[in-house]
């Protein structure tokens, strides 16, 4: 703590600067969090469509195949971890990197694509397998961006360099609460005849051109982008509600180191005006003397 | 209008996705979808029926008025009483700037000049068949 008057008021000066900018820093990220989350609701009903649709043809046709659906010894297994380009985000880059190094822990052999400046920098200093990097991925992801992450993975996967792709991103639930979490992504799991949508489409009988086994393998590798997009979007999400949090928590700290300093400065100023006063007393008794 | 003096037609639910929004959710009269097997008209009460899409224009009758959409390539599905179109992308020919469509479709022709790889040769040619499809949608919502 500063001693004297001049230095506590300059330290004020210094933080109220702080709280402004944090203050600054937080309504970015509420607008930009916004945005990410109308992102993120808007891409929804592709997913599920998506979804739905193979769920009906594969599902009515147990015959279908697709390397996607063929489970394969686990050599080497491919972990997407998605973190952010910048920082003062708060926590977000670390729970969703130590998340990873669970999973990381519990493989023999491990290749890593890495989304995002932060994560790349962390595992690179390591040293770990490093498959991939995609950085520079910018506030407001394009579908494109997406669909260059998810043709890398399909290529590794179908290149047998990996034999399991899995995220790992932080799922955005509230403003308030992310959490990481790990989804593998392929191979992907055969629908089964027994779903409801199957059914559907048996009822239905529905003509399917130019051939099941066709449309299967339009939709499979579209559903792999739709998951990556997702991915980044939510973690796009995730990072900006952390950096908001992040943020206000700073500019409450610095609101009250000023209360704190405040008071400080006017004990001292206070302190200084009684000691003159008494030696004023002090000089006037002298004279009477 | 002549269709409007008839009677209206009756009507189904459109669709059309793309993995950033939901671009058209209307209830329309008619669609003709540029299918992989040629362009398909679909009325209510079609068949069910899943297809693929190919680069393209989708043209839809709402209320006497044709409105058309530059699609790319994906899937469709009719169910009877909805089409729902699945696509890479989807832009309103009224919001294509056709300036840009005019450029891509030179870079594309510039590059299928230029003897390269096969897979460059192919992808040029989707940019081309692209952007002769958004101008062809922007040319037609002009008209209207």
């Amino acid at each position: 703590m500063p001693e004297n008057l001049r230095d506590i008021k300059r330290r004020i000066r210094s933080i109220k600067n702080t709280e402004q900018i944090t203050k600054a820093m937080e309504m970015v990220a509420a607008a930009r969090l916004r945005h990410a989350q109308e992102r993120v609701e808007q891409a929804r009903p592709y997913s599920q469509e998506i979804d739905a649709l193979i769920k009906r043809v594969a599902g009515s046709f147990s015959d279908l195949t697709h390397p996607f659906f063929l489970a394969r010894e686990r050599q080497q297994v491919g972990y997407v971890i998605f973190t952010s380009d910048r920082g003062l985000c708060g926590a977000f880059n670390s729970h969703v990197i130590r998340r990873a190094e669970i999973e990381l822990a519990k493989e023999k052999e491990a290749g890593l694509i890495i989304i995002g400046r932060k994560g790349r920098d962390y595992f690179r200093r390591r040293n770990y397998n490093i498959l991939s990097e995609f950085v520079n991925i910018g506030d407001d992801p394009a579908v494109d961006q997406a669909r260059g992450i998810a043709r890398t993975l399909v290529d590794l996967y179908n290149g047998n360099i990996v034999d399991e792709v899995n995220l790992v991103y932080t799922e955005f639930i509230s403003t308030g609460k992310q959490r990481p979490v790990v989804y593998k992504l392929l191979p992907l799991t055969q629908p089964s005849a027994g779903s409801e949508e199957a059914k559907d489409i048996k009822i239905i009988d529905y003509i399917i051109e130019p051939s099941p086994q066709d449309v299967l393998a339009m939709l499979l590798p579209r559903f792999i982008e739709a998951e990556v997009y997702r991915a980044v979007l939510e973690s796009r999400a995730s990072e900006e509600a952390s950096r908001m949090i992040a943020m206000s928590q700073a500019k409450e700290n610095a609101g009250e180191m000023i209360e704190q300093l405040t008071l400080l400065s006017n004990k001292l100023r206070q302190a200084a005006i009684t000691k003159e006063i008494a030696e004023i007393v002090g000089g006037a008794e002298a004279l009477k003397g | 209008m002549a269709e409007q003096a008839k009677g209206k037609w009756k009507t189904f639910k459109l669709e059309v996705i793309t993995p950033e929004r939901v671009v058209v959710k209307e209830e329309v009269e008619a669609v003709v979808v540029p299918s992989k097997d040629g362009l398909l008209g679909i009325l209510r009460n079609h068949a069910p029926f899943i297809g693929a899409l190919d680069i393209g224009v989708l043209k839809y009758l709402k209320d006497g008025h044709h409105r058309y959409i530059a699609c790319n390539e994906g899937i469709f599905e009719m169910t009877g009483s909805e089409l729902r179109i699945l696509s890479d992308t989807a832009e309103p020919g009224e919001i294509i700037d056709v300036e840009r469509a005019k450029e891509a479709q030179k870079r594309a022709e510039a590059r299928l000049k230029q003897k390269s790889r096969e897979i460059d040769i192919l992808r040029a040619e989707l940019a081309l068949r692209r952007a002769l499809a958004r101008q062809r949608a922007a040319e037609a919502a002009s008209k209207q």
